[in-house]
């Protein structure tokens, strides 16, 4: 060769799998009902505490698998913890500030992750009521995002201690 | 040393389920529980194998804690290998005096992905990796190797392929079992040169899970320990074109520092995914297989559960002291590109064994008593060198 | 992934009422090579074949940056041929866009004559007749790759004049 090649420092070693996973029939129970517009999740038969989603189809408490029986939990339910997001970052799709916040639906034993809106950010608390906006039904999919986002219901605050255990 | 032994076992394997892991591997984990008779808060710790590459989910071992039921807090580990080195650093954990019990299982999804291809990209990424060989590619150059020299014949893998499908009937978790001749094999086409259909592995999906306890902790959960008196892993350099692909070297050091020349075994079960990998481990650990049944539940050939497939090699050759039908077994499980890493653990059911002293010093058993110093002062050859303590 | 998958929803559900999805992770690492590899590429690039070598005399194809027996670090460089002989072989019979042939070929571990040990590559053969242990093979370089292995497109039989491949 005429001439010589650089020194070679770095390389491109990029490697890609291709999976096909799959859900579980007790996740998939869940993923089925967000098609239809409910919210299901499924009990632990040890501790009895309601989970949803039902994530791996197990209590991890307890370390059993959770029951056939479906829940229907919600629609509405209280705001157990939130954190206010003020910063802008790479693919951000709301315009800040906006409020992240832990739900417990009603009848759930544990709380979910969803956005809270149509509320100042100064005035959202713990304990608060919301319920959810669902978005046009021809969207829907298997997939939480059927729900747009949470708004305060207008219901009276939750005491604390009647959602301490569920932190 | 404590004395440390199996106490149960339990597995699962189909070619492919809707399940998630973890709904997987919460019956499996229940019945070696079961088997033990041992509630889940009374075990001390507990270790699992496996691998996130399989799953295409970083850290999905911190998920797999969900099916242990782990609050309160308990103590546990993750291997990212096979079962077997999760059963290893249990074992550790027992010698430490920080556990009596300890349930160890291994999980592995083979149908969620081409798993050939997922385990070779073990491989130096540098130079090797980018090229994209599957599994199956790695292993022809290896069984061509010990075929070119004679050390084996296609007749001899095709004769592993008959009797495991053979050994494998009635065994509820292999996925391939059945009469077939070993003649009707060899007619079969080289679909991957030097390979044929039946020397490669049949995949699954499923678990195995082992109790294993120290001293009277394990007396107390079975009538008949499988006392692991020697286990080791080794291994050999990464790269497959530098290394002695024939005489695998590792699994030779592992035997040595097992001393499984010490005395016959009944049972041996190896962890041989492809059939020349089972010839050539038997040659390595020096079995006699006129002495030896190799692989009597047919093997990981016929039931390739990735990560499960090595501790399912344990459990299987401890099942063989449970039940009584054999004095001394050996498990051995192989991890890394072409037989890279081997680990051998051999267990026996007697519980007061003589200590075999080596020839060097004479062939006299000796008695090991409880709380005293072992009296040989050298590498006995079935158990490390250090204090034994037994029961009194 | 079916048909489904690609052209609907995305999603399959099975037979049991699970739901299934593709998931299809890749990783575009970059990885800085280091001296050894580094001056390895570096000759493959200039098409020149690098080999470490131990204190035993060793000579390593690819480059071994410690001798796996000794722990010895190896920084001793010889030049070997681009040419050598087939150690093992194996078929592939359904390449894939990731390997180096888009026609079936042979897997091979070549030793390289100069070398002491095998490098694994692919060999443009067009079937199982045409590959054979002991066969002299040479490098064919790649007319046009990015640093990296592939600086060797694969390996080529060397033609034995008055007959075919030796």
């Amino acid at each position: 060769m005429s001439n010589e090649a650089e020194d070679v420092l770095r390389i491109r070693t990029p490697i890609g799998v291709e999976y096909a996973w799959s859900a579980g029939t007790r996740s998939s129970a869940y993923l089925n009902g967000l098609l239809e517009g409910k919210l299901l999740g499924k009990r632990c038969p040890s501790c009895s505490r309601v989970y949803f989603p039902p994530r791996n189809g197990n209590c991890p408490m307890c370390g059993v698998l959770l029951g056939d029986d479906d829940v229907e939990v919600g629609p509405n339910g209280t705001v157990t913890t939130f954190c206010v997001v003020n910063v802008p970052f790479l693919g951000q799709k709301i315009t800040p500030p906006y409020v992240a916040a832990t739900i417990l639906l009603d009848g759930a034993d544990i709380g979910m992750q969803h956005l809270l809106q149509e509320v100042d950010a100064a005035d959202v608390r713990m304990g608060m009521r919301v319920e959810p906006v669902w978005a046009p039904r021809d969207n829907w999919g298997p997939t939480m995002e059927n729900i747009t986002h949470f708004r305060p219901s207008g219901e009276p605050d939750v005491d604390y201690s009647d959602y301490a255990g569920q932190l | 040393m404590r004395e440390v032994a199996v106490v149960s076992t339990a597995h699962s394997a189909v070619a492919a389920t809707t399940e998630t892991p973890i709904e997987t591997l919460i019956p499996v984990i229940d019945a070696a529980l079961v088997a033990a008779g041992l509630e889940r808060r009374q075990v001390d710790f507990w270790c699992h194998g496996s691998c996130d590459y399989l799953v295409g989910q970083p850290f999905s071992f911190v998920s797999a804690v969900d099916a242990l039921g782990a609050w309160p807090p308990i103590v546990e580990s993750h291997v990212e290998m096979d079962g077997a080195w999760a059963l290893y650093e249990a074992w550790l954990k027992i010698q430490t005096g920080e556990a009596d019990t300890a349930v160890i299982f291994g999980n592995g999804k083979s149908s969620v992905a081409n798993m050939f291809r997922v385990m070779a990209l073990q491989l130096d990424p540098y130079v090797e990796a980018p090229l994209g060989p599957d599994q199956i590619a790695l292993a022809g150059l290896q069984a061509r190797v010990a075929l070119d020299a004679g050390v084996i014949t296609e007749r001899d893998m095709a004769e592993v392929a008959a009797r495991s499908r053979r050994d494998a009937v009635g065994n509820p978790a292999a996925l391939v079992s059945g009469e077939v001749s070993v003649d009707d094999l060899l007619a079969g086409d080289k679909v991957r040169d030097p390979l044929r259909h039946h020397d490669i592995p049949v995949m699954g999906d499923g678990v195995t899970a082992v109790v294993i306890a120290a001293d009277d902790a394990a007396r107390s959960l079975t009538a008949r320990p499988a006392w692991i008196r020697a286990i080791d892993h080794r291994i050999d350099a990464q790269r497959i074109g530098g290394r002695d692909l024939i005489g695998v070297p590792s699994a030779v050091a592992a035997a040595a520092r097992c001393g499984l020349g010490a005395g016959r075994i009944d049972v041996a079960e190896i962890h041989a995914p492809f059939t020349h990998e089972e010839l050539l481990v038997t040659r390595a650990l020096g079995l006699d297989a006129g002495a030896t049944r190799i692989n009597p539940s047919g093997g990981a050939l016929v039931s390739n559960v990735l990560m499960a497939a090595g501790l399912a090699r344990i459990a299987r050759a401890a099942e063989s002291i449970l039940d009584g039908s054999a004095d001394r077994v050996l498990g051995h499980a192989t991890q890394g590109p072409c037989l890279q890493q081997n680990l051998v653990c051999v267990m026996e059911g007697a519980c007061w064994v003589p200590c075999v002293v080596p020839s060097s010093v004479s062939a006299r058993p000796t008695t090991r008593v409880a709380g005293q110093t072992c009296p040989s002062p050298v590498w006995c050859g079935r158990l490390p060198i250090g204090r034994l303590r037994m029961r009194a | 992934m079916t048909d489904e998958m690609a052209d609907g929803p995305g999603y399959a559900i099975a037979d049991d009422g699970s739901f299934t999805a593709p998931l299809n992770l890749a990783y575009p690492y970059s990885r800085t090579v280091g001296p050894i590899y580094g001056a390895f590429l570096t000759g493959l690039a200039n098409h020149k074949v690098g080999a470490t070598v131990s204190a035993d005399g060793t000579v390593f194809v690819p480059p071994a940056e410690f001798h796996a027996s000794t722990g010895e670090r190896l920084d001793n460089w010889v030049d070997v041929a681009n040419e050598g002989e087939v150690v093992s072989w194996s078929w592939e019979a359904d390449p894939d866009d990731s390997q180096p042939l888009n026609r079936p070929f042979a897997w091979v571990l070549v030793r390289l004559d100069g070398a002491d040990t095998a490098m694994l590559h692919a060999l443009d053969v067009t079937d199982t007749s045409s590959v054979r242990t002991g066969m002299r093979v040479r490098v064919r370089w790649a007319a046009d790759a990015e640093p990296g292995i592939h600086a060797i497109a694969c390996f080529e039989p060397v033609e034995i004049a008055g007959g075919g491949p030796s």
